[in-house]
């Protein structure tokens, strides 16, 4: 009997959720449809979260204007590049016109192959790995890609002076990390830098960084480059602190964030330089209205990642209106004119991640890192930046 | 020095491997069941001390109680709705539960903390002490630690070779039928030994997050997985095993970090399991069973 009473039940479940599913579908008629995918659960949460908040706040204002209207429909994919690829075939077969994602590098490198493939126009918010835009025309990324932050940070360094003894910790077992040090470390040679030392860990080892440390410290090292994100460099500062070794401290835009995790002890960040497209602590109007408006509807205060997904959306709108995309075109007619309006020389977006945004065939974006260092607690730009 | 320094950062990481170790060691010797949970226990327990400190302001030995407390209702309650109703089931019911009730705490976790990492303030407030002139600088934390893990490992063979609980936990060990048959409880005492295991889980949470102050929701995976490989690495069942597979573990990771190299750190310590097991398949210190045709 009670098993019998479940049966019913899920029944009645079943059908509940296929009128729902029926509403939706009247509903959203006259709307474009946005596929988001990356992590909303696990490990690297706290990057899809983001993005697919800011992402929301920006269909929000964007549906207000009263010009075109979007739908927005986010997918979990764990960072998972099978999971992903679920994602990606469950919003193709909810409509999905224009696709926001992924999230993460990995995941991203398996759906752009298959959005290439599908012919649906792809702009990632975060995913910098060259290889998730390489050889594909429709794959846009809206964040900075690794090559170009590991050059910019060697540059940074050695046209500030910043450092005459270099060491670098970095993930060997993420792309993102491995992919700014390569070039990071080339350019650096090229500009004759010295380099001192070089150790790495991984996601599994990411808690003991005493070896490291060390391992820089004695061979003199008074710069510490960190193309890693802020979760293992929190732990760096506390352990180098406790070491009592102070090097200058300089890290890429994965750093971001380090300032408002919750009861971190900002001191220790004091002086940390980084290359970053968004600052929550800048003080333009965009930036600000953008701010409030977050920690108003989630209690936090926004990382980069909600700046990419929300410069996304707005991107995605101002294409397809300037391309004059009505929503009853199918995916592959919007990915053609979408492309030839993203490459046009014309088209540029002014957006929390940067201004005059513009991108080059090839899918990667041209913007202006912002040289930060932190002081007293907050983002300063840094002299000699831009 | 530096060798010192490496030293004492190995002992350190060994002593919450050992810590952890004991936990699922205990469950399996006498429940004879992996307990995957038991890293997300950990977790847990980080999460409530970093409650007790950062939101309601507790001073730190209270918020170390609280951990306690909730760890031990929690592995209880684990045990009693998850795992007591598959007594008789097939050992992979039971481990495939014992996964799903992990991947249930981390999201649970993550519903309640959200998935943003926290940064957690090391129970421990005491300077750093310095030797050698300063050239030597061992962690406050560090110290504690071992301390904390010799303690409990006094504590614990006190507790199974000398009480009357102890002297159970052994016999159901060894055989459970027989144990009831003599008039022990033995549903009772399985649920004394999860609350003995999660209330080290907690006391690892509390250390592991103020040796490594950062706290999410997949913050106790990894060390668990370490402390199970610890814990089969000395022999699983065996507590003496747990804790010197638990320390020459934190050993190999940070002197194989430091002398061969910082990428192959990890495959190190899993070669070295490879070796042992291969020498010895019960592990350093596990007994050999005899199964009685």
């Amino acid at each position: 009997m009670r098993k019998h009473r479940f049966r019913i039940l899920a029944l009645v479940l079943a059908l509940g959720m296929l009128v729902l599913a029926g509403c939706d579908a009247a509903e959203a008629k006259d709307t474009i449809k946005i596929g988001g995918i990356g992590p909303l659960t696990g490990g690297a949460a706290v990057y899809g979260n983001s993005v697919a908040n800011g992402a929301k706040i920006a269909l929000e204002e964007v549906n207000a204007l009263g010009g075109l209207q979007f739908e927005l429909n986010f997918q979990d994919d764990e960072h998972d590049a099978e999971k992903s690829v679920n994602a990606y075939n469950t919003l193709k077969d909810w409509g999905m016109q224009v696709l926001v994602g992924t999230v993460t590098t990995t995941p991203g490198i398996a759906v752009a192959a298959e959005s290439y493939k599908d012919r649906i126009f792809t702009l990632t918010p975060s995913a910098s790995s060259p290889s998730v835009i390489e050889g594909k025309d429709n794959i846009f990324q809206m964040c900075f890609s690794d090559p170009n932050q590991g050059i910019a940070s060697a540059q940074y360094i050695a046209d500030n002076a910043l450092g005459s003894k270099i060491a670098i910790i970095y993930n060997n077992a993420d792309a993102y990390s491995t992919g700014i040090y390569e070039k990071f470390l080339s350019e650096a040679n090229a500009k004759g830098m010295e380099i001192v030392s070089t150790t790495t860990f991984t996601d599994d080892t990411a808690n003991d960084f005493n070896v490291q440390l060390t391992d820089a410290k004695n061979a003199g090292a008074d710069l510490i480059f960190l193309p890693i994100y802020y979760q293992p460099a929190s732990l760096i500062m506390t352990q180098a602190d406790a070491m009592g070794y102070t090097p200058k401290l300089f890290g890429v835009d994965g750093m971001d964030g380090i300032l408002t995790m919750e009861n971190f002890n900002t001191e220790l960040a004091e002086g940390v330089m980084l290359l970053t497209p968004f600052a929550a602590d800048a003080t333009d109007e965009r930036t600000v209205a953008f701010v409030n408006k977050y920690k108003e509807e989630y209690d936090e205060i926004p990382n980069q990642f909600a700046a990419d997904g929300y410069d996304c959306v707005y991107a995605v709108y101002e294409a397809c209106t300037k391309a004059g995309i009505t929503s009853d075109m199918d995916a592959k007619a919007i990915n053609d004119k979408l492309i030839a309006t993203f490459t046009a020389s014309d088209f540029s977006i002014d957006g929390l991640t940067g201004e005059n945004m513009t991108w080059a065939a090839t899918g990667e974006v041209a913007k202006a890192p912002k040289g930060m260092v932190i002081e007293d607690g907050v983002y300063v730009g840094m002299q000699g930046g831009n | 020095m530096t060798f010192l320094s490496y030293l004492i950062s190995g002992l350190s990481l060994g002593s919450i491997y050992a810590i952890i170790a004991l936990g699922y060691t205990m469950v399996y010797g006498i429940a004879k069941m992996l307990n995957f949970a038991h890293g997300d226990v950990i977790m847990v327990g980080g999460y409530m001390s970093f409650v007790a400190t950062a939101h309601l302001g507790w001073p730190p030995l209270a918020s170390i109680l609280l951990a306690v407390v909730v760890c031990t209702l929690l592995g209880v309650t684990i045990e009693q709705l998850a795992y007591k109703p598959l007594r008789a089931a097939p050992s992979l019911a039971v481990l495939i539960t014992a996964i799903g009730v992990s991947y249930f705490l981390q999201n649970a976790a993550q519903l309640i903390w959200s998935s943003n990492p926290k940064s957690f303030t090391s129970v421990v407030q005491l300077p750093s002490l310095k030797l050698f002139d300063g050239q030597l600088t061992i962690s406050s934390v560090a110290i504690v630690t071992i301390a904390a893990c010799i303690l409990i490992i006094i504590a614990l063979t006190f507790i199974i070779s000398k009480t009357k609980i102890g002297k159970a936990m052994r016999a159901v060990s060894e055989d459970k039928e027989a144990a009831q048959l003599m008039g022990i409880n033995v549903n009772q005492t399985i649920s004394v030994t999860f609350a003995i295991g999660s209330a080290l889980a907690a006391i690892a949470g509390v250390l592991l997050s103020s040796a490594y102050p950062l706290l999410m929701p997949t913050s106790g995976a990894m060390p668990g997985i370490k402390a199970f490989t610890a814990a089969v690495f000395g022999g699983i069942g065996s507590i003496p095993g747990a804790f010197w597979g638990g320390l020459l573990l934190g050993l190999i990771e940070i002197f194989g970090k430091a002398y061969i190299s910082t990428q192959l750190s990890d495959a190190i310590v899993f070669s070295m399991l490879i070796l042992v097991l291969l020498v010895k398949p019960t592990g350093l210190m596990g007994k050999k069973i005899h199964e009685k045709v």
